[in-house]
């Protein structure tokens, strides 16, 4: 099957990118600078990201949807403030995860950012679980520009004026040349920054404009590494259909209510999770020394056993050192426990580690 | 001293007497991306021909290393251990991998002048 390409291809092969093909999508893994450099400008100054390939799902409807909804995601919806984003996951009834997700809460009804690779099926399942109540519509049209980093800000301002008083997991419409743009102060990065909604026709012309204020544009490659310094799950690795949000240390994303509450798809299962425990956990690893511990690489106790597997795996161009995220059985998850990693039939010690392995900046109010 | 030689799988090599000094290509650097870590054979290893001899691995992949000639390891380049970008920045030069004692010289001529080798990287794309 041929790739598909986004509205900014040429904008990519302009720039110097080499691409890989990503979930049925012709992305670039890296521009001409390179993934280090590309990460680096993220961190100091600010990085733009086509993601468009990833689905944005419209679903229109009232308080019944909300409802409806939160029969299905494990968030409150239903007091879920205009323009509020949560972060959320589609499970199945053993609470294994679907997709991980962003649902925001838009006039008239909802808007939810689905993973590329899942966008098609999540898209089916939500149609199948809600039935004809609700107009719902995958877009074909919309691209999503992501822009991060701590310049992020003041370079958007400049483009877009008043987004700068968006607080963090928020959005809000704009107008943009007589469009209307839906921009959300969100990201993957660890940093600051926002995601833009925006018509593909104006993708590339609203780019190029980032360019010209200073941003640089990031492939794939920089995107999991800034990710994976920030401590951020990627769906098919560190989390998949095999694996709970309990397991995969997600808790923190289920609204305590539902907890106490349940009605959502997957609850019992999460319900006995946390009153009974898990047997493996996802944690932060630190490799000793430069190793790199990539995904599949298995995890060895001090008395040798085997104790878990690598899901993601990288050097942090920031931090300097080798960095990873796995899953453990639980007795051996707790912070600087000591463990042994095997790469290439040879045993490194390592230890478990804090997770984010890069302090967040993200702004929690509004600034200027 | 003799030119440089060049493998098909990307490695360089530089004669000295019956000493070969072995590294990767600018073009292999170039595919690879940005390096962050180096494995180098120990000193005093033997090695065949085509043989694993090291890793390297960028920030994408993990890629082996092999010796393009057969001889034992007798020195292996500390400097780009500790610090892999130096692979990116000179390659062909002060980032060498190891050296090593050659012990048949004749494999020396199926390797690739240098002429040779950039069309076989322009041609096989890789």
């Amino acid at each position: 099957m041929e790739n598909k390409i986004t509205a900014l291809n040429s904008l990519h092969k302009k720039y110097g990118a080499k691409f890989v093909s990503f979930a049925s999508y012709e992305m670039p893994i890296q521009y001409s600078k390179g993934i280090i450099q590309e990460h680096k400008s993220t961190r100091e100054n600010a990085g733009i990201f086509d993601v468009s390939h990833m689905g944005q799902l419209s679903i229109k409807g009232d308080n019944l949807l909300a409802e409806d909804l939160e029969k299905i995601f494990p968030v409150e919806l239903k007091n879920c403030k205009l323009n509020q984003s949560k972060y959320s996951f589609l499970m199945n009834d053993e609470a294994g995860i679907h997709d991980d997700l962003i649902i925001t809460k838009v006039v008239g009804g909802f808007n939810i950012v689905l993973n590329a690779a899942c966008k098609y099926s999540d898209f089916k399942l939500l149609k199948k679980l809600l039935g004809d109540k609700y107009e719902m519509n995958l877009s074909e049209e919309l691209s999503l520009i992501a822009i991060q980093g701590p310049k992020a800000v003041k370079i958007l301002e400049k483009i877009i004026h008043g987004v700068s008083e968006l607080k963090f997991m928020n959005g809000s419409s704009f107008n943009y040349f007589n469009e209307s743009i839906y921009i959300t102060r969100s990201g993957y990065t660890g940093e600051d920054g926002f995601e833009i909604s925006i018509k593909d026709k104006d993708a590339e012309v609203f780019t190029e404009k980032l360019i010209n204020e200073g941003a640089n544009l990031i492939g794939l490659g920089a995107r999991d590494t800034l990710r994976l310094e920030a401590g951020l799950c990627l769906y098919g690795h560190d989390m998949n259909i095999n694996k709970s949000p309990i397991e995969a240390s997600l808790k923190w994303a289920i609204s305590k209510n539902r907890i106490i509450s349940g009605g959502f798809i997957g609850f019992e299962k999460i319900k006995s999770q946390i009153e009974n425990g898990v047997s493996k956990v996802r944690v932060g690893i630190k490799p000793e020394g430069r190793i790199i511990a990539r995904e599949n690489t298995m995890i060895f106790s001090e008395e040798n056993k085997n104790i878990g597997e690598i899901t993601s795996g990288t050097f942090g161009p920031s931090i300097q050192v080798p960095i990873a995220m796995g899953y453990v059985e639980s007795s051996f998850s707790k912070i600087d426990t000591k463990i042994f990693l095997e790469v290439r039939g040879k045993k490194y010690p390592a230890s478990i580690s804090n997770l984010p392995f890069y302090k967040k900046s993200y702004v929690k109010g509004a600034n200027k | 001293m003799s030119e440089l030689k060049f493998s098909k799988e990307h490695e360089w090599i530089k004669l000295d007497g019956d000493i070969a000094t072995i590294g990767i290509t600018q073009h292999a650097t170039e595919m690879l991306g940005d390096i962050v870590f180096v494995d180098l054979p120990e000193i005093g290893l033997s090695v065949a021909k085509d043989g694993n001899a090291g890793v390297v691995e960028s920030t994408k992949a993990a890629s082996d290393i092999y010796t393009p000639v057969s001889g034992e390891i007798i020195e292996n380049n500390q400097s780009i251990v500790d610090d892999p970008a130096k692979i990116n920045a000179d390659p062909e030069n002060e980032a060498w991998f190891f050296k090593l004692k050659i012990t048949n010289k004749s494999e020396m001529d199926l390797l690739m002048n240098k002429e040779e080798y950039e069309k076989f990287s322009k041609e096989s794309g890789n």
